[in-house]
Parts: C-alpha cells; structure tokens; sequence
C-alpha cells in the first residue's frame, strides 16, 4: 500500500487568503527556551499548523473558531497495546493536520470490500488550521481504588492532583474527566469533527469515548493578532489572556519548565477543563447596568469600567464619583484578574456551545472553558476557589463538568510520538 | 432484521454438512464402531479421546435433566460438527469427518455457555490447504452450521407456538427466547429471503398494510404486554409455516466466503444497534438472550474461517479470539441461571460496558472481509 500524501485539496493557494477574515502569525514555535517567536508570513484561516514542534500546537496557537473536544476512557490493561495505539493516533493526527486523509490508503482508494481508512466527510475540505492537542487525566496513572493501571503511578505530577469540589459545583460525573483528551480545533467544524471521530475509530477496542463536546465559537484570543471575540453574555471575553507574544510570561505561567517535574511534562502544560453552563434567558432580562457591574466590562467596547478602550489598564484601587471601587468587589474581571490572584495567568481556550435546547424552553448554552497553565495548584485552583466563593456572575452560571489534563510538550518529528517520553 | 435484505445468489445447491445425510461410508481404520457421549447436566463422558483421521459416528445420549447440544470443536471454536436440541431421554447421532489434529468435544446441558469440554486427538497425516480449499472449507463448516442451527429453529419454534395455541402464557414465555436464539444466530442468512424476516422478526413500527405486525414479536407484545394470545392462534401457524419456509431456503443457500466475513459483523452491529438498546426485545426484555445469540453466531462464522484467516492475517485472528474472550466474560456478568438478565435490569454504566467490548470486538472483525477479498 503507497502512502497517500496527497492533500485532500491540493492547492488552495492565494484565492484561500483572500477569504481570511482572521490571519496570524504561526505562534506554533515558541522555544521554552529562547525569547524569540519565530513568526512566518501570515497563513490564511484554512492553510496548515504544524503538527511537530517542541510545544503542542493548540495552545499558543491563534484560536481557531471551531473546537471538537473528546474524552476517552481506556479501556485495554495492555500497556503496550495502548503504546501502540498512541503511535496510531500520532500519525493519523500528522496527516489529518497537513490536511491528508487519516490512513494511508484513504478515505476511497481501498478495496471494495474493506472499510476505509478514512471516514471521508473532509474529502475537498483544506486542512483549516486543525490542530489536534493530548492530554492525560489523573486516572491514567492510578484508577479509583488507586490501582497503578500502566505502571505509570510514579510518573504522575504531582500537579495533576484532582481538583477540589469549588462552592457551587454541580459536576455530572459522566461529562467528567476520564484517561485521555483530545482537543481538536480547527476554522471548519467538519474538520474538527472529522479528526475527533477518525481517532475515536482508530482507538475502538483500545479506547472507548466517555463524552465529547462541540463549542461553535472560540471566545478567546491566544494572539494579540486576533480580535476578542464575545461569550454567550454577550461580553468581549479574554482581552487579559495571556497571549503567544507575551513569552516571558508563557515562561512563567503557561508552560512546564525544567525542574518543575518530572521530566516528562518538560515542555508541557496543563488543562482544566469546565463545562459552564449560563442561565441565558435569565442572563438576558438583566439590565445593561447591572450586566456592567457584573462583569467589571463595558458591553460594547469591552472596556474596564472606569476606562476608554479595551486594552487600556484596568484601575482595580480607584473609585468612582460616589466613592465607590470603579470596578466593583464581586466584579468578574476583579476576581479573575492576576493582581487578585498573587499573579497567576491562565491561557484560556474557550469555545461557545449550545447543546439544544433542555425541554424547560432554554437554551442548554455557555461556555465549554479551557484554561492552560503551568501548575493548576497555583492557578487554576486558587482562582476558581476565589470566583467560586464572590463572583457576582455565579447567579447566571452552572459548572456542570470539571477535567484535569497534563498535556506533554509537542511530538518532535515523525519518530516521536503522543507520550513518548512518559511511556519510555 | 433490516429494512433492506442483502440479496444473496439463490443458486439451489444441497450443502454439504456435516451431521447431513453424507453416505454411510466406513469409518477410518482404528475406530470400531459409534463413539458413545454420555451427557448428563453436569457431566459429558466421551468414550474415546483418540481417534485416526477420518469420518467417525458419536452416539450422544441425554441423561440429564435439560435439553443439550454437542458440538466437535476444531481450534478457535471451528464446529466440524454439532447436534442441536437433544432432549432429556433422547439419544441422537453425529456423523463428522475429522482430518488429524486436536480437537475438543463439547456437551452444552441447557444449551448456553462454553459447555463441558474435552479433548479429542486425531492421528494421521494432514496436508496444509490451499488457499481457495481453505475458503471453500469455511463455506462447508459454515452452511452446515446453518442447517443445524434452523432445524433447531423450526423445532423450537414449534415448541412456542404449541405453547401460545395451548393459551400456556408462562411456558410460552419461558420457551419465546430459547426459540429466538436459533434466529438470531443465522440472522444475517434469515435476513436474505425476501420478505420472510419482517414476517418472522418485523416490529411494531415496521408494519405496513401489506406486511402487519405478525411473528415473533406480535406474540412477544401479547404474552408480555396485553398478555392475552387468545386470538393469536393464526399468526402462531403463520409463524410456524413462515419459519419451515424459511429453514428449507437455508438449506439451499448457497453463500460465499465474503458473505460469512460481513455476517460475521453484521451480528455485531445487530448487537450493537438492537439489543443493547433494548430496541429489539422492548416488551419481553430478553435481549440479552439474543445478544448471545448473535455473538454464537458471528463466532461461528469467523471459526469457519479461521483456517484462511490464518494463513493470511494470524495477528487478527489473535485480536479477535482476545476480543471473543473479553465479550464472553463481560456477558457472563449477567448470566441468570440458564439465561440471562433482562435488558432493563442493567444499568447504563453496565450497558456501556458491553458496548464497549462489542466495539473491541467488531473494530477486527470488520477487517476480515477485506482480507478475504484480497489474493
């Protein structure tokens, strides 16, 4: 059988960056390492990311509009038949991401009489800036009566600690956690979709989906290039993330670095993921003003209340005219902010999502929130404990599903494959 | 069933099987005489464990308390030969040609389970097969487990149906999914004569004003549901009449190796798209009965072709057997007595557990007719 490395659309070409409504520098190359982002001419929203490098791609990487977000359960106690199909997983993901078909025969060159290697529904469709990001849960390493499944329990962070139970919390353990993540994003949702299920068919047997989310729009930008996209309030969201040009603080605040242990996760970073539901119509009833106040933004121009401009300094210790904080104590952007936080900055990642309707005549909408981050015990954790308790916004919003995930540094070429280092 | 019947060649030839109506030819060298089988609910004494190559007679006699099968097993479960429905008292024979190898009888009181094994080696010199013997041999194990499999339905069924005419609510509710088992073994095969299989399967949401809501499943309804078969007497022998129809097409099929390998997964995807769901059984809940059944049923096909398979791909025929082995011991969690627990009495996490091996299990099974197609 000859290796189909033809793309499905070979040559999008000029008429491609022409429809670009988003263009980014490839950010997919920041070094641990050095502080130089290697920056290339400007891709269109539907060219290649590079699968190899020595982060994942998916995380620094400009937001894609489109996620497809998989949790799997492993279902094989063969350590070295889950090797194997990591190794499947990883190459399948090299060709979905250069916008190849997932097997090497194809999605319709095969015989007749066998299913094909490809599902075929992104026959035509450019590779769309898909990414394809790993991630490892807590139950990977020890199981619930704390069993060393893989003999990987020595090689568990020790940043991978479960998360607690934050105030409010109303987790469904089924849309929680689970072994393995996949985090597919890509700017055509068929793309995403395509990538999710040709893995999840490559796995079968191995592995079996435990839930899976779609999110139709990103509502962060990971690249001052991009514009700040809005949630389902309404609300620019994610104007303070931290962003693939800020390296020194991508340093100190998104990816794991030498001596933070083990070694494995050098290079890496870790997810929590958080499905937040919003209670929309209720959302929608409430007055501009008190909107406002809830979340410490304008709703227009996204600015923090006191100031102009989006981008101008938030003034979390000046007060208004009745001598009042400008930025209210319980306001959202408040809480969340690193100043409130001892400094702690988190990569957000997250995509609107609407999953129908829930039979009451709403909405089931919100927010599928992911966040990346160097050690979730000095981010992520303390954080959320702090909105938890004080956010105002809590009153329209439900966390319905947690994740926890350590995401290993990026696979470095064609030889190397998804936890390599951690199965070594 | 399915709304669109693969349509198989009905090229009329008789098949050859095994336990048929082969000439009575002698027995090879060293044998004298039928090999008795004492089978009884918790034992099966097979006189001889040594046999020469050869087509030998066993003599099964049934002391036990419960209806029995045996069965000659070549490796991977491959059936050289087996007898269905062998009632308490009742002594039947197996007539089976066995090339030297190592072989396990097996007596199955009550007709579930792996049964009680033992081992049978045959001495003498066996030559490999070629390629297209090896496929053709698989056609010949096959078919002759498909005759067995719908004679035992028609009896079976007749059982049933004498049942629900006798107004016995309580036996023929005990006999409905015993009787089904033999349907949904050669499922895809009952699938392919037309309009038989809605006739004899169809649901309730399936009929039209030509085809009603008749067969097993209007009984099923009646006996659980209104619990009144009063009137079902003409839809009892029009399923009686529907299923020796359909037994006598079997016996005359004439299938091909590509058909065995895409049964094999179609019984899976039955599995997988009927009974887990509870779909197929929604008012007697026996799924799991049928689930089983389907699983027999693709095990059979695959064993077939176990001897091609090995010659061609031995690293998937060791995914499958593990795979096998992991469905059997999932599905054997809700093993009740000499059935199963019903569909609904599992709960979602333990339905998941079986989808997820049947998913193990197809995932394999699905590359079997690709390798087969290739030379």
């Amino acid at each position: 059988m000859s290796e189909n490395a033809v793309s499905r659309r070979r040559a999008i070409g000029l008429a491609g960056a022409g429809v670009a409504g988003v263009v980014g520098a490839s950010a997919v190359g920041v070094s641990l390492f050095t502080d130089k982002s290697e920056k290339s001419a400007e891709p269109a929203i539907s060219d290649a990311v590079a699968f190899h490098g020595a982060t994942q791609a998916g995380i620094v990487t400009p937001a894609q509009d489109r996620l497809h977000f998989v949790a799997f359960d492993v279902l094989t106690k063969d350590r070295a038949e889950l090797v194997q199909m990591l190794k499947d997983w990883t190459a399948a993901a090299a060709r979905m991401t250069a916008g190849q078909d997932a097997g090497p025969i194809g999605a319709t060159a095969g015989i007749l009489e066998a299913p094909p290697d490809d599902t075929g529904e992104a026959i035509g469709l450019p590779p769309s800036g898909l990414t394809l990001t790993i991630g490892f849960g807590p139950s990977l390493f020890r199981d619930a009566s704390g069993k060393d499944r893989f003999g990987l329990a020595a090689r568990k962070p020790a940043a991978l600690a479960d998360l607690p139970h934050f105030p409010g919390d109303t987790i469904d353990p089924a849309i929680s956690a689970g072994d393995i993540c996949v985090q597919a994003c890509a700017n055509d949702p068929q793309v995403a979709v395509h990538a999710i299920r040709n893995l999840a068919r490559i796995g079968m047997g191995a592995v079996s989906v435990r839930w899976s989310q779609l999110g139709f729009g990103r509502t962060s930008s990971t690249s001052t290039t991009q514009a700040t996209p809005r949630n389902l309030f309404g609300f620019k969201d994610g104007t303070a993330n931290l962003k693939a040009e800020e390296t020194d603080l991508l340093k100190q605040h998104l990816w794991v670095q030498p001596g933070d242990g083990p070694d494995w996760m050098t290079g890496g970073s870790y997810a929590v993921t958080r499905k937040i539901r919003m209670m929309i119509e209720t959302w929608d009833r409430t007055s501009m003003g008190e909107q406002e106040t809830i979340i410490g933004r304008t709703k227009g121009e996204g600015a923090a209340l006191g100031q102009a401009k989006e981008f101008d300094e938030i003034d979390l210790k000046g007060l208004n005219g009745a001598g009042d904080p400008l930025i209210p104590v319980d306001a959202h952007v408040r809480l969340a902010h690193p100043d409130t936080n001892s400094g702690a900055h988190l990569l957000r990642r997250g995509y609107n999502f609407v999953d129908g309707s829930d039979g009451l005549g709403r909405l089931n909408a919100g927010l599928f929130f992911i966040a990346y981050q160097r050690d979730p015990r000095t981010h992520f954790v303390p954080i959320q404990t702090n909105l938890a308790r004080h956010d105002a916004m809590n009153e329209y919003t439900r966390h319905v599903s947690s994740g926890l995930w350590a995401c290993p540094p990026g696979v470095s070429g064609p030889d190397d494959f998804w936890g390599r280092a951690l199965f070594a | 069933m399915r709304r669109t019947p693969l349509i198989l060649s009905l090229v009329a030839i008789s098949a050859v099987a095994a336990c048929g109506s082969k000439s009575d030819k002698s027995t090879a060298a060293g044998s004298a005489g039928p090999i008795t089988v004492k089978a009884s609910d918790t034992a099966c004494e097979v006189a001889r464990s040594q046999l020469d190559a050869g087509t030998h007679v066993f003599t099964i006699a049934n002391k036990g308390s419960k209806v029995t099968e045996f069965y000659v097993y070549a490796e991977g479960d491959r059936v050289m030969g087996e007898v269905e429905n062998i009632t308490p008292g009742l002594s039947r024979e197996l007539r089976v040609e066995l090339p030297a190898g190592t072989y396990q009888t097996a007596c199955k009181p009550g007709m579930v389970g792996n049964g009680i094994r033992n081992t049978l080696t045959v001495a003498g010199s066996a030559a490999p097969l070629s390629q297209d013997a090896a496929l053709a041999q698989a056609v010949t194990s096959y078919t002759s487990y498909v005759v067995s499999q719908s004679e035992a339905l028609e009896q079976r069924t007749g059982d049933f149906v004498s049942a629900v005419k006798a107004g016995d609510l309580a036996k023929a509710k005990q006999l409905y999914p015993v009787a089904r088992t033999y349907y949904e073994r050669i499922e895809p095969v009952a699938e392919s004569f037309g309009d038989l299989d809605p006739k004899i399967d169809g649901r309730e949401d399936d009929a039209t004003a030509e085809l009603p809501f008749t067969g097993f499943h209007k009984l099923e309804k009646d006996l659980w549901v209104t619990k009144d078969v009063s009137k079902d007497g003409a839809i009892a022998d029009q399923l009686q009449a529907d299923v020796k129809d359909l037994v006598a097409k079997a016996k005359t099929e004439k299938l091909t190796p590509l058909q065995l390998a895409n049964g094999a997964k179609e019984l899976l995807d039955e599995v997988a798209t009927s009974k887990i769901t509870g779909e197929e059984e929604r008012y007697s809940h026996t799924d799991l009965w049928d689930f089983a059944a389907n699983v027999d049923g693709s095990q059979a096909a695959v064993a077939a072709l176990r001897p091609a398979l090995e010659q061609r791909k031995p690293e998937l025929v060791k995914q499958i057997d593990t795979a096998f082995t992991s469905v059997d011991s999932e599905l054997a969690k809700y093993r009740d007595g000499d059935g199963w627990k019903l569909q609904n009495q599992l709960t979602q996490e333990q339905l998941k557990g079986l989808s997820d091996v049947i998913n193990a299990l197809a995932e394999p099974i699905s590359k079997i007719a690709g390798v087969i197609a290739e030379k």
